[in-house]
């Protein structure tokens, strides 16, 4: 392959990264097979399963829908940057793994990263809206029972430990001047 | 593929007039499909993701100039009172992620019949900016879908932003898909009141080579509202709007339905919008009055 | 060269009880009363879930060598058609392109299968089904290698499609998928192969042993109901799609990671296509990131192994979705006619079936499955006379084999729908018919098989009909839509909606059935490590979600007494553990570990006598193994493990099988070809927009018994997601097929439950055990993918009055507008 190529810089779970990638290298693949995180699943290449979902300063968004280099000047978070820099799992991470909500756990980071951007906004969620912050995201082995039990369980550890909170990453740069 | 990422809206236009052929991406929730299933190899991309300009939203007279790369989920949280057709079809669109990226200039980009935002910018009279390095252009959404896929769109402009009227009366959106979430529409409808011209505006999805409009089933509205009270439309009159919009549409059978399924779920989302929209004018009324 | 991402044995230490979501009224004494933390009966937390929350674990998908290579398939763009000539030149050429390889590369056996070897590893003579494996690319990325696929020519001769299965059972003249003179093996004797059909399977009691004609039997009862109903083609739809990477050996052999269910049935099949002895197709089990049924047949298995044989690289294969939509298996569709007669007073007098299920293009396990469609194709009723026609057939369309459920879930959506009809017909509520029909303990099924283990059908279905109901929908005051069908799509504010309850009850076979030899092995090292004694348990059975990995170590920690177990990576470096499907793992692989911690534990308790804490007459009845210390029943604490142990270690290897079970009779279908049965109840309460045909499930309740329980948490999980698959298809999932072509190959169309479509459900779990099993435990995954289908859709038909006797059930059924 004779394509174009561009070196990019990637700022990923706080760490700065090079690569030289291809226009078309998804921000997927590039950080599966270009960084080696391979934590960030590809399910379905579409944008519908959510499995490849990271957080683009802090806001969830599909990794499979987006250009590697169109992630640059951006802070990325993938489910391998979630614990503390002491290596505490974050509270979403131990919910997850304490309520079993999770079973082949190909979903897992995916939903991880939804739901951690969603309690730093809704601390102490109802169970409808914990469901409906999951709503686009596919788990196709837990019928979600546990998955809804993960998300009030993290938001109770979050609030046990304020501490152990990342800080909130905030809302998407935005140009609204209503 | 070539790559072109212009930080500024002058350097986007220019990189276009160079690139006709360049694919502009925002969100990218409909192009990179496209590229990731291969049926699409453009030999250069425009990402517009760099470019403020497209996420501002502003008044512009009496309309809100919606810059075209600006989020659903903005557009959710932000701007319901303003633009409500469009909020409630913004909130109906695919999953959180996609309404953090997803925008109203990648629904027009892409001119898919089944964007969620066509119906209410049709229903709406919305306007659309077209810009070029030849100059700025508006063109309103009931002229800018020509064909499948196909738009008023010169090869080397860009979507810049849509204008929203200032709502004048109630308005509505519905859409049918068999999931209760993150799901493309089998159909999907819009309604929108003016009090003040005592007229009505309609947007139908995802039965159609295009978005369409229902031009008789709105006059026949004009016609037949009780503007002055806002009377519950009588069971005859919801019946023929209903079958009006119906009638104007164009479905096809496909894997999210058939056509004769499509048409009568339109007829049913334009009586219930209908009944909404005129409870809404009620409590307007009332409110003002 | 390096080595794959490594998989590192993962520890079980210390096990948290977390708290259980399972209503559990115990009915019955636990069997061996554990004091081991983390035993059997508690919920420990699973030992992957901390790789699984931070990204670590490694799926097929995340194998990666750094001097690997990509392989990429040619398929068939036809359903049918044959092949004249192949040229792969122009890819061979490409820059970049290492291998490229057609039938004709093939070193061994050109065939494969999971029951019947009719599978052409590369497309040979015809392709059969579109999406049919043709040729395969080496290179050095993946996508060098889609480019050079397009550069092969393959030159066809399209030919008709095969696509309507009952024209295929029945029809004289359809053409052949499988042409006469083609060298495949013999079929089973009993199967009645011919034509298109793989197999026919008859069954015959009462009257119609003897003979009897319908109308003479139908002359019998006095209220009489008949259906008949479709079933579609449903997709496991794992999320993990298909994958694996090959790494050549220097013995000329070859190392396998793969995702997969069952390491040595694939090992079987690969090594004779390889031309290779067993011992140098080496497997090691990657992370499978779903599986369902659908990696129970191979996908790309042989293909990585020929391509890195021939680079003599490392090859790594992945699927994208819509590959994966073609390369794996999906359950049977089926078209189904049943006839139910009762008396007056609703007892079931007779019923027949007549069941075609759509086997596609190559064999895969449709054989077992119409074995389990025709003996359980009435479901747990006790009638008198039966009759049940099994049809698996050949055609063009999209190979079928496993899905969860396995045969019984087309079945159950019909033998349901008609109970429901019938109680209509005679005034009864439909759990009340369903109790007087119930079978019990000491039942015959209709293939004459005695159930020798408690079935509480009656009692499940009356504790079904007492859960407490969902709360009313507020008849005034401020409506939320997302409570209503369509939800925020603002499709309704109440308008058309009607609500309505449902009941299904399924009877599924756990293990494997029809005489076959099924067995599971498991090998337990017990060692002194750092002072501590430690348990090791090595098998190859394949975790795929399910929790065993978690239930291994339970049992481990329960019979040795020891609470530091390691679960070692799944390999064919030990014997079979069978197929992670059937519901069998808990009982097969759980029973073989137990079986071996029972053969360490003697092995202890000679070193015991050998060491004079006991005399040589001290039965082993009064010795036990508990906080890693060996105990008398008399004299407490004999000895610890750590000091008796000292540094050496105790390993014993053992198969367990299961009692031994019978072919069905080839002429009257009579046969106890069953291991063990399993039964969920669910009542299901839907919203249902009757103008716009939207459903919401409000609620889904099941009631289940397992046998026993052996981990709470994980046992809700199957419960709940086998509920919510069974929901997936009563409304949702189907892959459209027409002219042979799958029409939705993507998750955009393809639709699976999210979960603002999964209601909160409630569960009751009855504990009566089964004196065959391990514990009394029954297998649990399979049963309430069975019931919770014609629950919901007897629900839909309560809230609407139409019929629907097609699912899934689309909107125009529930308008009724006519389609295809």
């Amino acid at each position: 392959m004779t394509e174009q190529t561009h070196e990019i810089r990637l700022h990923v779970n706080g760490v700065p990264h090079t690569a030289t990638v291809p226009a078309r290298r998804l921000l997927s693949d590039c950080l599966r097979h270009d960084l080696g995180l391979t934590g960030t699943h590809v399910g379905c290449e579409h944008g519908v399963c959510g499995a490849c979902t990271v957080r683009l300063d802090g806001l969830p968004v599909r990794s499979c829908l987006m250009f590697a280099v169109s992630a640059q000047g951006h802070e990325i978070t993938t489910v391998e940057g979630m614990a503390a820099p002491d290596g505490t799992p974050h509270p979403v991470q131990r919910a997850f793994r304490e309520c079993h909500g999770l079973q082949c756990g190909f979903c897992t980071p995916g939903f991880l990263a939804v739901v951690a951007a969603f309690l730093e906004e809704n601390p102490d969620p109802t169970e409808e809206q914990a469901r409906e912050a999951v709503g686009g995201n596919l788990c196709r082995c837990t019928g979600y029972q546990n998955i809804v039990r993960s998300v009030l369980r993290a938001a109770e550890l979050a609030r046990e430990h304020p501490g152990a909170e990342p800080p909130g990453a905030g809302a998407a740069a935005e140009g609204g001047r209503a | 593929m070539e790559f072109l990422s212009p930080a500024t809206w002058e350097e986007a236009l220019a990189a276009k007039s160079a690139r006709p052929d360049a694919v502009p991406i925002m969100g990218g929730t409909d192009v990179m499909v496209e590229l990731n299933f291969d049926r699409r190899r453009p030999a250069a991309l425009l990402d517009l993701t760099r470019v403020p300009e497209l996420r501002e939203w502003a008044p512009d007279g009496d309309r809100l100039r919606l810059g075209a790369g600006v989020p659903y989920a903005v557009i959710v949280d932000r701007l319901a009172d303003r633009a409500p057709a469009l909020a409630l079809a913004s909130r109906a669109v695919a999953s959180p992620q996609i309404r953090n990226r997803g925008s109203v200039g990648g629904n027009l980009g892409g001119a898919s019949p089944a964007g969620d935002a066509h119906p209410p910018l049709l229903a709406t009279d919305a306007v659309v900016e077209l810009a070029s390095v030849r100059g700025v252009r508006r063109v309103p959404a009931r002229e800018f879908y020509l064909g499948p896929r196909r738009t008023a769109r010169s090869d080397d402009e860009l979507i810049a932003a849509v204008l929203l009227p200032a709502p004048a009366g109630p308005q509505q959106f519905a859409k049918i898909g068999t999931r209760n979430a993150m799901v493309i529409a089998v159909a999907s409808f819009a309604l929108a009141l003016d009090a003040g011209r005592r007229s009505a505006g309609t947007g139908i999805g995802s039965a159609g080579p295009t978005p369409l409009r229902a031009p008789e089933a709105e006059e026949f509205l004009a016609a037949e509202f009780d503007w002055a009270g806002g009377r519950p439309p009588s069971p005859a009159v919801a019946q023929e709007f209903g079958a009006l919009v119906a009638a104007a549409a164009r479905p096809i059978d496909d894997v999210r339905g058939s056509a004769a399924y499509r048409r009568h779920a339109l007829s049913v989302l334009a009586r219930r919008t209908l009944g909404w929209a005129a409870a809404d004018y009620r409590r307007e009324m009332a409110a003002c009055g | 060269m390096t080595t794959p991402t490594p998989r590192t044995p993962v520890p079980v230490h210390s096990p948290r009880e977390a708290p259980s979501p399972v209503h559990s009224p115990r009915e019955a004494p636990p069997s061996p009363a554990s004091s081991t933390p983390g035993g059997v009966g508690s919920s420990p937390r699973r030992p992957d879930g901390t790789l699984k929350v931070t990204g670590e674990f490694a799926y097929s998908s995340d194998m990666w060598m750094d001097d690997m290579l990509w392989g990429a398939t040619l398929r068939s763009p036809h359903p049918h058609a044959r092949i004249r000539g192949i040229d792969v030149t122009g890819a061979v050429r490409m820059p970049g392109v290492h291998a490229v390889l057609t039938h004709e590369d093939v070193p061994g056996e050109k065939r494969y299968g999971l029951e019947y070897r009719d599978q052409p590893v590369l497309a040979f003579g015809k392709v059969r089904y579109r999406g049919e494996p043709v040729a395969i690319v080496a290179a050095d990325h993946p996508e060098t290698a889609r480019r050079a696929l397009d550069r092969v020519r393959v030159d066809y001769e399209v030919l008709e499609p095969v696509s309507d299965p009952v024209r295929a059972a029945f029809d004289p003249d359809c053409p052949l998928v499988h042409e006469a003179g083609e060298d495949l093996p013999p079929a089973h004797p009993a199967h009645h192969r011919s034509g298109n059909r793989v197999r026919y399977q008859p069954v015959r009691t009462g009257a119609f042993a003897d003979g009897a004609t319908a109308a003479e039997v139908r002359a019998l009862a006095d209220v009489v109901v008949t259906g008949e109903y479709q079933v579609g083609m449903q997709d496991q739809a794992f999320l993990g799609p298909e994958s694996g990477l090959a790494v050549p050996a220097e013995d000329g052999g070859v190392d396998l990671h793969i995702a997969t269910q069952w390491l040595h049935v694939d090992q079987s099949q690969i090594a004779p296509c390889l031309g290779l002895p067993p011992e140098k197709v080496r497997l090691t089990l990657a992370g499978v990131g779903g599986a369902f049924g659908a990696r129970e047949d191979m996908s790309m298995q042989v293909h990585a192994c020929m391509l890195a044989l021939r680079t003599g690289r490392p090859v790594k294969i992945v699927y994208n979705r819509e590959e994966s939509f073609h390369g794996h298996v999906h359950r049977h569709p089926a078209r189904l006619r049943y006839e139910h007669g009762a008396t007056r007073d609703g007892r079931l007098v007779y019923a027949t079936a007549e069941i075609v299920l759509d086997g596609g293009a190559y064999a895969s396990t449709t054989a077992a499955v119409v074995g389990v469609a025709s003996s359980l194709g009435l479901g747990p009723y006790e009638i008198p006379h039966a009759r049940v026609d099994a049809y698996g057939v050949y055609t063009t369309n999209p190979p079928c084999g496993a899905m969860r459920g396995f045969g019984a879930v087309q079945a159950c959506f019909c033998y349901e729908s008609q109970l429901d009809r019938l109680a209509a017909e005679l005034g009864l509520h439909p759990v009340e018919l369903r109790i007087r029909n119930a079978m019990s303990e000491g039942s015959r099924t209709a293939t004459g098989q005695r159930v020798d283990m408690p079935l509480p059908m009656a009692d499940m279905l009356r504790r079904a009909r007492e859960m407490p109901m969902p709360p009313e929908r507020a008849a005034a005051g401020p409506v939320d839509v997302r409570a209503l069908p369509g939800g925020v799509a603002n499709t309704s504010r109440g308008e058309g909606v009607r609500r309505g309850v449902g009941y299904g009850v399924g009877l599924k076979n756990l293990c494997f059935s029809e005489g076959f030899d099924d067995y599971s092995t498991a090998r337990v090292r017990l060692e002194v490590v750092g002072g501590e004694p430690a348990v090791q348990v090595h098998t190859a059975a394949a975790e795929v979600g399910q929790g065993l990995v978690t239930i291994k170590g339970q049992i481990a920690r329960t019979e040795l007494g020891v609470e530091r177990v390691t679960v070692l990576p799944s390999d064919t470096r030990v014997g079979s553990a069978g197929s992670s499907s059937a519901s069998r793992q808990s009982y097969m692989t759980g029973g073989a570990v137990r079986a071996a911690c029972l053969a360490v534990r003697a092995r202890v308790f000679e070193l015991v006598r050998a060491a004079g804490l006991v005399g040589d007459d001290h039965p082993d009845e009064l010795l036990g193994l508990a906080g890693g210390k060996v105990v008398s029943g008399a004299r407490g604490v004999l000895v610890s493990l750590a000091d008796l142990l000292g540094a050496s270690a105790v390993e014993e290897t053992r198969e367990f099988r299961h009692r031994a079970t019978e072919m069905l009779d080839p002429t009257t279908g009579q046969g106890a070809s069953h291991t063990q049965f399993g039964m969920c109840v669910h009542r299901a309460v839907v919203d249902v927009d009757v103008d716009l045909g939207l459903v919401k499930v409000v609620a889904l309740d099941a009631v289940q018994d397992v046998g026993r329980v052996l981990h709470p948490q994980q046992l809700a999980g199957q419960i709940q997601g086998g509920s919510a698959q069974g929901l997936g298809l009563a409304l949702m999932e189907e892959i459209q097929v027409s002219g042979s072509v799958i029409r939705n190959p993507s998750f955009t169309d393809y639709l699976i439950p999210t979960i603002l479509d999964v209601p909160p459900m409630r569960i009751e779990v009855l504990e009566h055990p089964d004196p065959h099993a391990p514990y009394g435990l029954r297998g649990a995954g399979e049963p309430p993918t069975l019931s919770s289908t014609p629950a919901i859709v007897a629900a839909v038909r309560a809230a609407t009055g139409r019929p629907l006797s097609r699912i899934p059930v689309r909107p125009e059924d529930i308008v009724g507008i006519e389609r295809d």
